[in-house]
């Protein structure tokens, strides 16, 4: 299962604001009132879009589902839902199955029978949330890599964005997570073995069961979990 | 987290919570529950679309079985119909007259040219500020987790569902997220009164202040102060929170706060630390969710919407019961349109609510003999059925993984009664 996520929250500077912030006022337009904004584009919408459905491609994934929640957001989902559908007819020779669901609906969904989905396409926020609870139904972040990729720079960190900052020094972390965005990284330069080998060391390692880290219900250290992965290599 | 039993309810029940007197905290002690006529008090039901139907003729046949002094005012609104439906605007009325009212889901067309969410103008006429939703176990059904017994309380009026979008550009689209701080802390306000009410130990704040801030976005030059370190928006919901607990001290309810995609971890890997959590709208709706499927699905969770002057019961998810583990598709599924006219949903969802709405109207004594008979229901899984024959996981329904049907299940509760 992978997640893809666009968009971004900000709050757009009116003149007012930035007139207040050189004068050092207040920023928000009312005392005790905030309105955030959420920009959807057409553009970047359809850029994820084909994004997505590329990455199926290229992986042989069979469907995509674009999750949304376009009945209460009408224009804003709404775009994002019609963009994508767009999109979609370019890649109707590709075979590739499409659906979508509303969030609230498909994170029920992803909780009850995770099994159903393939590649999930959605906005920044939900992307988020998702990412998370997917971490968490198979393991916890611990162990889930991930990629932001852009046309010129690919950056690979952890899926789930944890600081950790409660098991910081104390050796205890699991380094998977890390691990496996770091293999992802060496299949991205084009270093398969090396990333054959790497990710057959850890997966066997964490298999074998000797030297699981606690988030994986062992007692085993980081340092431990790495000498066990360069032992299985 | 367990929440210790009130007097008069049992201790496996989860909707042991006195609305009626919450009612009057949040009210500012006017008195506004529902008045009793001959006897009895007159309900607005609203059925809803999918398994609506379905499921609110088992509540009624139940409560005719128990005898419960309630009358119906049913209205077959439909989601599928046009904003100005007469029936909707009817049912509005019939509200506001009864000050209580169940129902169903309603369905929300997906399209612009649709109308707006019945579910969202209901609970923003009516100002029904708060929805909880109550995550517990049913005895007897193991799920994905036990232990779980956590209330979600969600901001129902601002938000997300603002309603507030415009196109400012051909293919650019800004929707307005609005947070105030009044009703921010009138939704602090019910989520530590209810707290206290029900024993909670634990209010956890649920927000994304880290992303949510004003700023991030204004190039340097244009300040020379670290302004873009304010926090306003989910700073502002987690603020006020935090600044009305200040007024709590006294009731040594435990604080805490979490982002919410931390906390969306949380509630899949340990959603046994939770107690009672309170978040703006649109987290509210994808938390209580998560809950529902941790537990069994949206076919047992019972919540309210409720108001100063108004409540509403319905099952959580906003998108009603039945039809877990189907694959999405168009629209929402929870209506449940998959398994319609099956005669295959379960109505748990729905009874439950129902008992939290006679907990309200203060008829406790039905409100335990039904919720108990469900519950004893779905334990059991064996009772004497008039039409098949019996088996390990009688009376549960398919998304209890029995194979009973919804009435043979209404059935086999009333039996239990």
């Amino acid at each position: 299962m992978v997640m893809l996520d666009e968009g971004w929250w900000h709050a757009k500077p009116t003149l007012w604001c930035l007139i207040s912030s050189l004068l050092n006022l207040d920023l928000q337009s009312y005392p005790g009132v905030v309105e955030s904004l959420k920009i959807v584009t057409r553009a970047k919408t359809e850029r994820i879009a084909r994004f997505a459905f590329d990455f199926a491609i290229k992986n042989n994934r069979k469907k995509v589902t674009i999750i949304h929640k376009a009945n209460i957001m009408k224009l804003g989902d709404g775009l994002f839902l019609r963009t994508c559908r767009a999109i979609h007819e370019e890649y109707k020779h590709s075979g590739l199955e499409v659906n979508d669901m509303i969030v609230d609906n498909a994170s029920m969904q992803m909780v009850s029978r995770p099994q159903q989905f393939d590649v999930l396409v959605m906005p920044n926020l939900y992307g988020t949330i998702m990412s998370n609870v997917g971490a968490a139904l198979v393991g916890g972040p611990g162990i889930i890599p991930g990629c932001n990729i852009g046309r010129e720079f690919a950056m690979f960190e952890p899926g789930c964005r944890h600081v950790g900052k409660d098991i910081q020094g104390q050796n205890m972390a699991n380094p998977t997570a890390l691990i496996l965005s770091s293999v992802m990284m060496l299949r991205h330069l084009n270093l398969d073995d090396y990333a054959n080998r790497i990710s057959n060391a850890v997966y066997k390692t964490v298999q074998l069961g000797r030297h699981r880290t606690r988030d994986l219900g062992g007692n085993s250290t980081t340092t431990d979990f790495t000498l066990g992965v360069i032992a299985n290599l | 987290m367990s929440s210790t039993s009130l007097p008069g309810t049992t201790e496996s029940d989860p909707v042991a919570l006195p609305l009626g007197e919450l009612h009057e905290m949040v009210s500012g002690g006017v008195h506004s529950t529902p008045k009793k006529y001959g006897g009895k008090y007159t309900v607005t039901l609203i059925p809803g679309d999918g398994i609506g139907q379905e499921t609110s003729s088992a509540v009624k046949t139940i409560f005719k079985a128990a005898t419960v002094p309630v009358e119906w005012e049913q209205f077959d609104v439909s989601g599928y119909t046009t904003a100005d439906d007469n029936t909707f605007k009817q049912s509005l009325e019939s509200l506001r007259r009864n000050k209580v009212g169940l129902k169903g889901i309603l369905y929300t067309p997906v399209s612009k040219l649709g109308h707006t969410s019945f579910n969202v103008i209901m609970r923003k006429d009516l100002d029904m500020y708060a929805s909880i939703s109550l995550v517990k176990n049913i005895p007897g059904h193991t799920a994905r987790h036990n232990g779980v017994d956590f209330a979600i309380i969600r901001e129902n009026t601002e938000g997300e569902y603002s309603g507030l979008e415009h196109q400012s550009y051909p293919g650019v689209v800004e929707s307005l997220k609005i947070v105030t701080r009044a009703k921010t802390e009138r939704i602090a306000r019910f989520a530590f009164d209810f707290a206290i009410k029900n024993n909670r130990k634990k209010v956890t704040i649920i927000h994304k202040a880290n992303i949510m801030c004003v700023w991030t976005g204004v190039p340097d030059i244009l300040t020379l102060s670290h302004r873009y370190h304010r926090k306003l928006g989910d700073g502002l919901f987690l603020r006020t929170c935090r600044a009305i607990h200040e007024e709590y001290k006294h009731s040594g309810l435990e604080v805490n706060d979490m982002i919410v995609d931390n906390a969306s971890m949380q509630m899949v890997s340990r959603p046994q630390q939770f107690d009672v959590l309170v978040m703006p709208n649109l987290y509210g709706t994808i938390m209580s969710n998560v809950g529902a499927a941790l537990v069994g699905g949206p076919g047992i969770i019972p919540g309210c919407n409720i108001g100063r002057e108004f409540a509403m019961f319905e099952p959580v998810s906003r998108c009603g019961g039945g039809g877990v583990g189907e694959a999405g598709g168009e629209g929402c599924r929870h209506v449940g349109k998959d398994i319609q006219g099956q005669n295959m949903a379960n109505p748990t969802a729905l009874i439950l609510s129902s008992v939290m709405m006679l907990r309200h109207l203060n008829l406790d004594d039905y409100a335990n003999r039904i919720s108990n008979a469900v519950y004893k229901t779905v334990q059991l899984g064996r009772v004497i059925s008039l039409t098949s024959s019996p088996s390990p996981f009688q009376h549960r329904t398919r998304d209890l993984g029995g194979n009973s049907t919804t009435t043979d299940f209404t059935l086999g509760v009333i039996a239990n009664l």
